[in-house]
């Protein structure tokens, strides 16, 4: 078992991979949670991908949205509150083949990891950002989130909560290196399907955040999404998130949005989101920005023979 | 005329901010290490970046102590001290840094300044000084230095270097060459200068202080190992490139991150790299992550940044992930004392995660230990599948010292990353019920897919609240320090193993408690020390030897309440920090004596303390025979 196999990677090619290869604990939220879709979709997008199960690795926080590598049978890291992100960036730095998603929360990312955040769309790296977006804190029972609406009723603030939420998306798409920005809804699944594909398939970090039910806590939000889909834009091009003839029947509002067109994607994120309005789709796309994982694993296969006789020429600046 | 031949002196160098003397002590230390003396540097640091010129609290510089023997502290008083201005010289007095007798030698270009204030502020100083014992000279360095460099401010330090080749009688070529490679990479007209100025330094003092004229004979030294000289901080860089580790991630804090910018420069060359996150969280979890992923990596910090990575430490442990952990201790709590020495940190790192969290903690006495300790850090981490605290301190960090230089070899590199086939029986912790140890897998590997937690998790690392679950998984971690304890050996008696008095020190007060020890039992005291590396399991034995001596007291510099101070009683006295894990751990009435000055402990103030502690012991015992 510990020691080198040299044909391992042979055996693999041959293997064939079902939705079961990548089902690992039966999941835990409450039905009618949105989190079950994301799961259903990243099982199906690993599948269709054929990717071995041991190059995967899911990398989450603390919520209920980050119990999700525990539903994966890849390799997890369930890590702590907002850390998810620098987790994830350390596995991707001297391992740059594994294949790394991330599975986040609104208080996650957005408040105690904002930092992160941050320093994570700018670093770029390759990987896939999944920010399961309730607009609550869910596994604390129902305290208010950053992206939460103002006066929402919550358990920390009683009679409504005091700020308006913050703009998720503005704010990324202001970040210095966003190369992947996509909103979508977790109860639409050929478009959940077709979004995750995109930005798992995009070199770089993806960011990609998913208005998520949560009926426990916060039913209200999301089913006037649901019941009213003209509170939803559809941003179409033949450079964005590819939408079937019929899904597209589902979207009475939509528009073209050429996803390389930043000062378009931020007045889009800004003005729509000022009207209520909650556009999904590929807001912005850039292949051309260096990933840091290129740099930060640079050096990861040098041999020891190298190793040693580097060490021995830094000594040699000290001998005496 | 010949030299005075002694055995060893110590000299400082002391000016405002910016004025060179830290380089110009390096390079006089570097090249009396390369004439085989032995050294020990320690700069004398302002705590603000630019603090205002001429006054006391903006002293920066250096003291050099330089002997025919191995030296392995700073020392006591100095013999010798250049001063650049008098007011800085003010702070070193008060730090009980001169004695009677200290040659002086101080640019005198304020006698003359256009500012009377300033003229009699150097004149009151003089005669201040010459009251305290001090032998002033007033020099024109200044005066000088302007007939070779236009603005002497940048150079005088060159300049003094020169005065300090030839008081100690070094070869002038080859202080040009150290010159030379001091400003390596610089253009040829700066080290032409420099070198120019060396020269006219030199000649200065073998005109004007032909009287000081001193040679310190090169150690005898048993094999002819090939030596390096450097700090602790770029041992520790040099460490983690031996280790084979590839990773450092960090966050810059003083006085830790003069070791990332080393490796900054020559980790690549290894194939590393040095990743500055965004803060010491991000720092960690980055580490987590690439160890997680089979690349044990190291991050480094000093104390605040440590308070940072706490809850991540915490995962860590509970996951039994690798990982290597170097704190640059300095001052505490909050910001502290940034550039200043302390050993405050052992309690916060034993015991600063909620709940139950053992670690290794080792601790690094000397520079070479810096190397040796990070090396076996990474091994540690790594059978013992935990994360390894190595704690050193800011008078480590930017001491200079010559050491043997090491063997690499590969047993001290990190094993290729294994990516052969997991036996899918086997579980991701298969615990031995004895000694708590499990091997992991490693992502990438087939059939070893599991998810780490920092929840409490079973053997197959599923999350689990069972009573029995979470006793078993936080026993099995434990029961890793007291296997690793197993393993060890007994702390080596530096002196006899029975006696009146056993000191017990830990990380960089060796040299200054040996000293000071060895001078007692030289005037025919009892008294012995031990100096603990593993601090977390301590090392095996320690309650048989304390059995052997009539007293026992741990020497540290960290707060530990005087049990003379009002309100202090036996119930509520505070101990230092080793002091309270030794009496938890042995149940022995450990004693104590620490401080928290924030500058190196000198041999001769341990010396009255354990003098003091003597005579205590000694008439308290013989009043219990009487
Ligand atoms: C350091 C720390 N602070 C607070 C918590 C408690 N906590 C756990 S999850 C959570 C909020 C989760 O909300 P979100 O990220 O939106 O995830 P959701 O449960 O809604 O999926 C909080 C506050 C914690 N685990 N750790
Ligand atoms: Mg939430």
């Amino acid at each position: 078992m510990f020691g080198i196999k040299a044909d391992w990677s042979l055996d693999i090619q041959e293997r064939y991979f079902t939705i079961d290869d990548y089902e690992g604990n039966e999941a835990r939220w409450c039905d009618g949670c949105g989190d079950h879709a994301v799961l259903a979709t990243a099982h199906r997008i690993l599948r269709d991908a054929q990717l071995p199960p041991e190059k995967s690795v899911f990398i989450s926080g603390i919520g209920c949205s980050s119990r999700m590598p525990h539903y994966m049978a890849t390799y997890g890291l369930h890590g702590t509150h907002g850390r998810a992100l620098p987790l994830a960036c350390g596995v991707k730095s001297r391992r740059p083949e594994l294949d790394v998603w991330v599975a986040t929360g609104d208080g996650d990312c957005f408040s105690i990891g904002a930092g992160h955040w941050i320093h994570a769309v700018r670093y770029n790296m390759d990987m896939t950002i999944l920010i399961f977006d309730n607009q609550i804190y869910g596994l604390t029972k129902k305290q208010t989130s950053p992206t939460s609406p103002i006066d929402l009723k919550t358990n920390t603030h009683p009679e409504g909560s005091f700020l308006d939420a913050l703009n998720p998306l503005t704010v990324t798409l202001g970040i210095t290196n966003a190369s992947f920005v996509a909103q979508v809804i977790d109860w639409n699944p050929p478009l959940l399907y077709e979004t995750l594909k995109a930005a798992h398939e995009h070199k770089g970090t993806s960011f990609v955040r998913i208005i998520q039910r949560c009926p426990v806590f916060v039913d209200g939000i999301t089913k006037e999404l649901q019941n009213d889909s003209s509170k939803l834009l559809l941003l179409k091009h033949h450079d964005g998130i590819p939408v079937a003839a019929g899904l597209e029947r589902l979207f009475p509002e939509s528009r073209e949005h050429d996803p390389s067109d930043m000062t378009t994607a931020l007045d889009i994120a800004r003005d729509e989101t000022t009207k209520g309005i909650i556009p999904v789709g590929l807001l912005y796309k850039n292949e051309d920005i260096p990933c840091y994982s290129d740099l930060s694993a640079l050096g990861h296969d040098i041999t020891d023979e190298d190793k040693i006789a580097a060490t021995n020429k830094a000594l040699d600046a000290f001998a005496i | 005329m010949e030299p005075q031949v002694i055995q060893e002196h110590i000299v400082e160098i002391v000016s405002d901010s910016g004025e060179g003397a830290q380089k110009c002590g390096q390079t006089f230390g570097n090249i009396g290490a390369k004439l085989g003396n032995g050294v020990w540097t320690v700069e004398i640091i302002p705590a603000e970046i630019q603090p205002p010129a001429r006054t006391p609290s903006g002293a920066s510089g250096i003291r050099i102590r330089l002997g025919s023997t191995k030296v392995t502290n700073v020392g006591n008083e100095g013999d010798l001290v250049v001063a650049f201005n008098e007011q800085v010289l003010y702070s070193r007095i008060a730090n009980g840094a001169f004695k009677e007798g200290t040659i002086v030698l101080l640019d005198n270009r304020w006698a003359s300044d256009p500012s009377t204030e300033i003229q009699k502020m150097y004149a009151d100083a003089v005669v201040e000084f010459r009251q305290h014992g001090l032998v002033v000279h007033e020099l024109s360095i200044h005066e000088a230095c302007l007939k070779v460099v236009k603005d002497p401010r940048k150079g005088k330090n060159m300049f003094v270097l020169g005065m300090l080749c030839r008081i100690y009688n070094r070869d002038q070529d080859m202080g040009r060459n150290e010159i030379a490679l001091t400003f390596k990479g610089k253009a040829e007209k700066i080290i032409s200068s420099n070198q120019e100025l060396f020269d006219a330094g030199y000649k200065f003092a073998a005109d004007e202080l032909s009287e000081y004229f001193f040679d310190i004979p090169p150690q005898e030294k048993s094999d002819d190992r090939p030596m390096v000289v450097t700090n602790g901080n770029t041992a520790i860089g040099l460490g983690v490139m031996a280790s084979g580790m590839e990773l450092v991630s960090m966050y810059p804090i003083t006085p830790a991150t003069s070791a990332s910018h080393y490796l900054a420069d020559v980790f690549p060359a290894c194939g590393g790299f040095v990743h500055q996150a965004e803060d010491e969280i991000a720092a960690i979890a980055f580490a987590i992550g690439s160890s997680y992923a089979g690349k044990t990596a190291c991050t480094i910090t000093s104390g605040p940044g440590m308070a940072l990575k706490t809850e991540s430490i915490g995962l860590a442990v509970m996951a039994e992930i690798p990982l290597v952990i170097v704190n640059v201790q300095r001052g505490g709590p909050s910001t502290g004392l940034p550039t200043k020495i302390e050993q405050g940190d052992l309690l916060s790192t034993l015991y600063g995660e909620p709940g139950d969290a053992p670690k290794i903690i080792l601790a690094a006495a000397t520079i070479p230990e810096c190397f040796s300790l990070v090396v076996l850090a990474r091994q540690l981490a790594e059978s013992f599948r935990t994360p390894v605290v190595v704690l050193t301190d800011a008078n480590l960090a930017t001491g200079v010292q010559p050491w043997d230089r090491p063997d690499l070899n590969r047993d001290m590199l990190a094993p290729p990353l294994d990516q052969s086939e997991w036996d899918k029986s086997v579980p991701a912790y298969d615990w031995d019920d004895k000694t708590g140890l499990s091997q992991r897998p490693i992502p990438g590997m087939p059939n070893g897919e599991y998810v780490l937690t920092g929840l409490s998790h079973t053997k197959f690392s599923k999350v689990s609240y069972e009573a029995e679950d979470n006793q078993k998984s936080t026993a099995h971690r434990s029961r890793k320090l007291a296997t690793l304890q197993s393993t060890l050996t007994p702390p080596k008696i530096h002196g006899e193993s029975s006696g009146d008095l056993l000191v017990i020190g830990w990380g960089s007060t060796i040299g200054a408690i040996e000293e000071a020890v060895d001078d007692l039992r030289k005037k025919g005291e009892k008294i012995s020390t031990i100096h603990l590396r593993f601090l977390s399991p301590l090392e095996p034995g320690l309650g048989e030897i304390f059995s052997n001596f009539k007293k026992v007291m741990t020497i540290e510099v960290n707060y530990s309440d005087d049990p003379d101070a009002p309100m202090i009683t036996p119930e509520n006295r505070r101990y230092a920090q080793l002091a309270s894990i030794l009496r938890i751990q042995t149940l022995v009435d450990v004693d104590c004596w620490s401080v928290v000055y924030g500058h190196p402990l000198q041999p001769a103030i341990i010396e009255e303390v354990l003098q003091q502690r003597l005579t205590k012991v000694k008439s308290d015992n013989s009043a219990e025979e009487e």
